[in-house]
């Protein structure tokens, strides 16, 4: 199991994963704030992406968090917050 | 005036060639592509021969959203269903979306996914199962992705009666485009060459065990044992002639004419197999007697008794070597519902070069009063042909071919 | 042969909560649910954990034991609702040529259960990838194949003529019956042995809809967890059952005598050419589908009488289908009642479209309009006339029942009564 900080790097190689890649631009530094479904990821492909995270940093996601997240920098940030009130507890 | 259903476009995907021209080339030489199960180890199970498309990599063919959500069922059909279209010279965004339909026959959906999400399932736990398998493995997965695909929003459909499906679903597609479609995509396209696919298929009771290539699938023959699975098929593009020639088209392989399509009694009733009853209806529909008939692709189940029904059925139809008869799925194994698509594109072809494609590897057996074309490919001039098509517990479909020429 | 009109005279249905026609709609003229927390297997472990189950005993039904070996538990549901539909129409199949009568019999997910059980076996558990086939079950490939089902229903009926699975996801229930209706317009058979039938609680399914967040995960109020239309909806209910229908081409059915439920009038299906299992918020082309059957039933949007809805509860699925409506009615619409008995039954998948097909028949034959069940707090997304709760005395002549499936599968179906139009 995966622990420490979610990274842009982790959610690229996991979406990939869970989604393959995209023909548009890729998920990167540059396109935190750009929304998935720009980048060619709809809600199925992030429900997968989802789910793989989960296992992978053994979090639950609320339902809501992926509706909620659709950029790649709110996503990472709603990992992030769950990992560390994980941790905590 | 009811409107007529021609073929433009073929897509092969098929164990001994890829595209139409591979496989036909492959099929008049008698190039089998039957050979011993590479997808997994087959030490362990009684059959381990089966036809497989093999150098397939679906990363060449599609984009990479899609790889992680198809079955390899799916991914063949996608690149079979790129092929028919190309070949059709249909753009499909030039055409009217509600006017295109697509509709597939599938014997088992895919299997190999299915088994993938069933061990994520029993081995891991329910969190393990993917997004996908929702349907990903279903029957209609075909259908659903090269309608997504390729924007086809016209009435579609997905028939399943295991090999006759090919069939059923061709038929289907010429009803819609007498209901007013102009184009339809339809065929069928298998893949089930996974451990858990084998043993569903092995509790089948037909599956060949000989280990030589060149001698476990032999209908007809006095050594019929069973068959030898495979996968792929093909997919064709059916439209109504006159908006093909709308469009443009000046050439095409030639007319879905007729279709017919039966149940077996049941077991123990003692009457008579229906086979014969489809072959008849089918004439029927298409308007043609059984002597303008010039080749019969059969079933060829390569199992005695369904031979022997299959055997008696074309000779009653068409009289004791009455019609020359072939089997090129000798050189594929049976591709589940893909297999009578890629027979009625061989019967195309048939028409297009005038040759018959022979039944590889058979000697036919005495008992039977059949033409067959066994060894080399025949010259002949073949303008309507019949297509045959069984499924496991009687399922009989039959279809009636002409040249537009 | 233009002209022939295809009629239902006899119907069978396997719900949940309504085993046979008589209990099936007892249980939705009286609005009430058969959902539960799933018995069928420990459902703790997922995430939503309530399913419309039927108590479905076979040798009740009349089911041999070799045939209960045989079949999984979707063809025997297949097989016992045929042979209540053909008790039903009063039919004797010995008056008809073998090979003119036929069968069509929908599945979105074949033997589910049954591969489900054998995997799990012949893996060990999942722990072996070359599973073993020495563990199989002789009739694993009547799993494989779920053309099995219309096998059995044929060989239980006798029938000789054409014979299929129609698999379209869950618009399959919609399209088996379509598919039927062609056969005998076009003149390939006189009837039709048709419907469909769906038994996927198996942890198999609840896994892959519990990956997609389809299913409710109101786990703590079973009875009330399918919640079509309801702002509070969150998910669908997992369901299971069968119905099938005698067909036959209107003027033989007449000269028999037969009862004549409905006409089928029209049908037409469409793809969205959109997503897997997302739907485009428009609507259009299920809108295109319920032009077309209208269109083919000559009915303008003004004769429908009653939508029986798809309505499956999924916050997508009910805006989607309230937009088709509006796009595809107009104003008519806002005057029509509209009600989901899956709020009561569940959602079958492949079954549902036909068991729908019946709840229209019965609204029909009583002038009852089934309810939603469990709406309770409106949705101002969804601001048709649902039928709330009690279901309500409604002269029905015309109704319009609709489907929408995974694979962009979308289709529409209108029923008459026979007498308007005679022929």
């Amino acid at each position: 199991m995966a622990s420490g900080e979610f990274t842009v790097q982790d959610l690229k190689r996991i979406l990939h994963e869970a989604a393959g890649e995209s023909d548009g631009a890729d998920v990167d530094v540059g396109t935190m704030d750009t929304e998935f479904i720009e980048l060619g990821y709809e809600s199925l492909a992030l429900l997968e992406t989802g789910s793989r995270i989960e296992r992978e940093f053994g979090i639950t996601l609320d339902d809501s968090t992926l509706f909620d997240s659709p950029t790649p920098r709110a996503l990472i940030e709603a990992v992030n917050a769950q990992l560390t009130v994980q941790e905590a507890s | 005036m009811t409107s007529r259903a021609v073929v433009t476009g073929i897509g092969v995907v098929s164990p001994n060639g890829f595209g139409a021209e591979d496989y036909w080339t492959a099929t008049c030489g008698g190039k089998s592509g039957i050979g011993r199960i590479t997808r997994f180890d087959p030490q362990r199970y009684p059959a381990r021969l089966a036809g497989e498309v093999s150098g397939f990599s679906a990363e060449d063919h599609l984009p990479s959203r899609l790889i992680p959500q198809t079955d390899r069922m799916t991914q063949l059909a996608l690149v079979g269903a790129d092929h028919a279209l190309a070949d059709a010279g249909v753009s499909t965004g030039d055409l009217p979306e509600f006017g295109m339909g697509v509709v597939t026959a599938s014997s088992c959906g895919g299997f190999e996914f299915g088994q993938g999400e069933l061990q994520n399932l029993w081995s891991k736990g329910g969190q393990y199962v993917s997004a996908y398998q929702s349907f990903a493995w279903f029957y209609a997965v075909n259908t659903g992705q090269i309608s997504i695909r390729n924007g086809m929003r016209g009435p579609s459909g997905v028939l399943v009666s295991d090999q006759a499906g090919g069939l059923d679903a061709i038929a289907q597609a010429r009803r819609l485009i007498r209901k007013g479609s102009d184009l339809i995509l339809s065929g069928g396209v298998d893949a089930s060459i996974c451990p858990w696919g084998w043993v569903a298929q092995l509790a089948g009771g037909r599956l060949s065990t000989s280990e030589q290539p060149d001698r476990a699938y032999l209908p007809f023959d006095t050594d019929a044992a069973g068959h030898v699975p495979g996968e792929g098929g093909a997919l064709l593009i059916i439209e109504d002639a006159e908006a093909a020639r709308r469009r443009g088209v000046t050439r095409v392989y030639g007319e879905i004419r007729g279709y017919g399509s039966t149940f077996d009694p049941r077991p123990g009733s003692g009457r008579e197999p229906a086979l014969r009853k489809a072959i008849e209806i089918a004439l029927d529909d298409a308007g043609l007697s059984p002597g303008e008939i010039d080749v019969v692709f059969a079933d060829a189940a390569a199992v005695p008794e369904l031979d022997r029904v299959e055997a008696t059925a074309i000779t009653e139809v068409f009289g004791r070597r009455g019609v020359p008869v072939t089997a090129p799925k000798t050189m594929t194994g049976r591709l589940g519902s893909g297999a009578a698509p890629l027979d009625v594109a061989a019967a195309f072809l048939a028409m297009r070069t005038g040759v018959i494609p022979p039944t590889a590897n058979v000697t036919l057996s005495p008992e039977y009063d059949l033409d067959l074309v066994t060894t080399l490919p025949r010259r002949a001039s073949v303008n309507a042909a019949v297509v045959l098509a069984r499924g496991h517990g009687g399922f009989n479909s039959a279809v009636v071919l002409r040249s537009t020429d | 042969m233009t002209g022939r009109r295809v009629v239902i005279t006899g119907i069978g249905v396997l719900a949940p909560g309504g085993i046979g026609v008589k209990n099936f709609w007892s249980l939705l003229s009286e609005g009430r649910t058969s959902t539960r927390e799933i018995t069928f297997f420990d459902p703790s472990p997922f995430r939503s954990r309530v399913a419309a189950e039927a108590d479905f005993d076979p040798w009740e039904h009349g089911l041999g034991p070799q045939e209960i070996r045989r079949m999984d538990r979707a063809a025997q549901f297949a097989v016992v609702a045929a042979r209540e539909a053909m008790a039903d129409s009063g039919l004797d199949l010995d008056d008809v040529a073998p090979h003119r009568a036929g069968v069509t019999v929908g599945s979105a997910v074949g033997a589910t259960m049954g591969l489900d059980r054998e995997y799990r076996v012949v893996s060990d558990g999942g722990r072996l990838d070359l599973v073993d086939h020495e563990y199989a079950v002789p009739h694993l490939y009547d799993y494989f194949v779920p053309s099995s089902f219309a096998a059995e229903v044929a060989w239980s009926a006798g029938t000789e003529g054409p014979a299929t699975v129609v698999s379209t996801g869950c618009t399959s229930g919609l399209d088996s019956v379509g598919y039927a209706v062609e056969l005998i317009r076009d003149g390939t058979a006189d009837v039709m042995i048709a419907g469909a039938t769906d038994a996927p609680i198996s942890p198999i399914t609840v896994a892959c809809f519990d990956a997609i967040k389809a299913t409710t995960p109101r786990n703590d109020d079973p009875e009330h967890a399918s919640r079509p239309f309801d702002r509070t909806r969150n998910g669908f209910v997992l369901g299971e059952g069968a119905a099938m229908f005698v067909l036959e081409e209107l003027e033989s059915a007449r000269r028999r005598g037969a009862h004549l439920y409905a006409e089928i009038a029209g049908y037409a299906s469409r793809c969205n050419a959109f997503h897997m299992t997302g739907l485009r918020p428009d609507g259009r082309e299920m809108a295109e589908a319920i032009r077309a059957a209208l269109d083919e039933a000559r009915a303008d949007p003004e004769d429908v009488d009653y939508i029986n809805a798809h309505g499956s509860g999924t916050k997508q699925n009910d805006r989607h289908e309230t937009a088709a409506f509006k796009r595809s009615l107009g104003e008519h619409a806002r005057r029509t009642p509209v009600s989901s008995i899956k709020s009561m039954v569940g959602h079958s998948l492949g079954a549902i479209g036909s068991i729908e097909i019946a709840a229209s028949v019965l609204a029909m034959e009583n002038n009852v309009v089934p309810p939603t069940a469990n709406l309770h707090v409106p949705d101002p997304e969804c601001d048709l006339d649902y039928v709330p709760l009690t279901a309500r005395d409604w002269r029905t002549d015309t109704v319009l029942t609709v489907g929408s499936g995974f694979g962009g599968f979308q289709s529409a179906m209108v029923l008459t009564r026979p007498e308007r139009n005679p022929a």
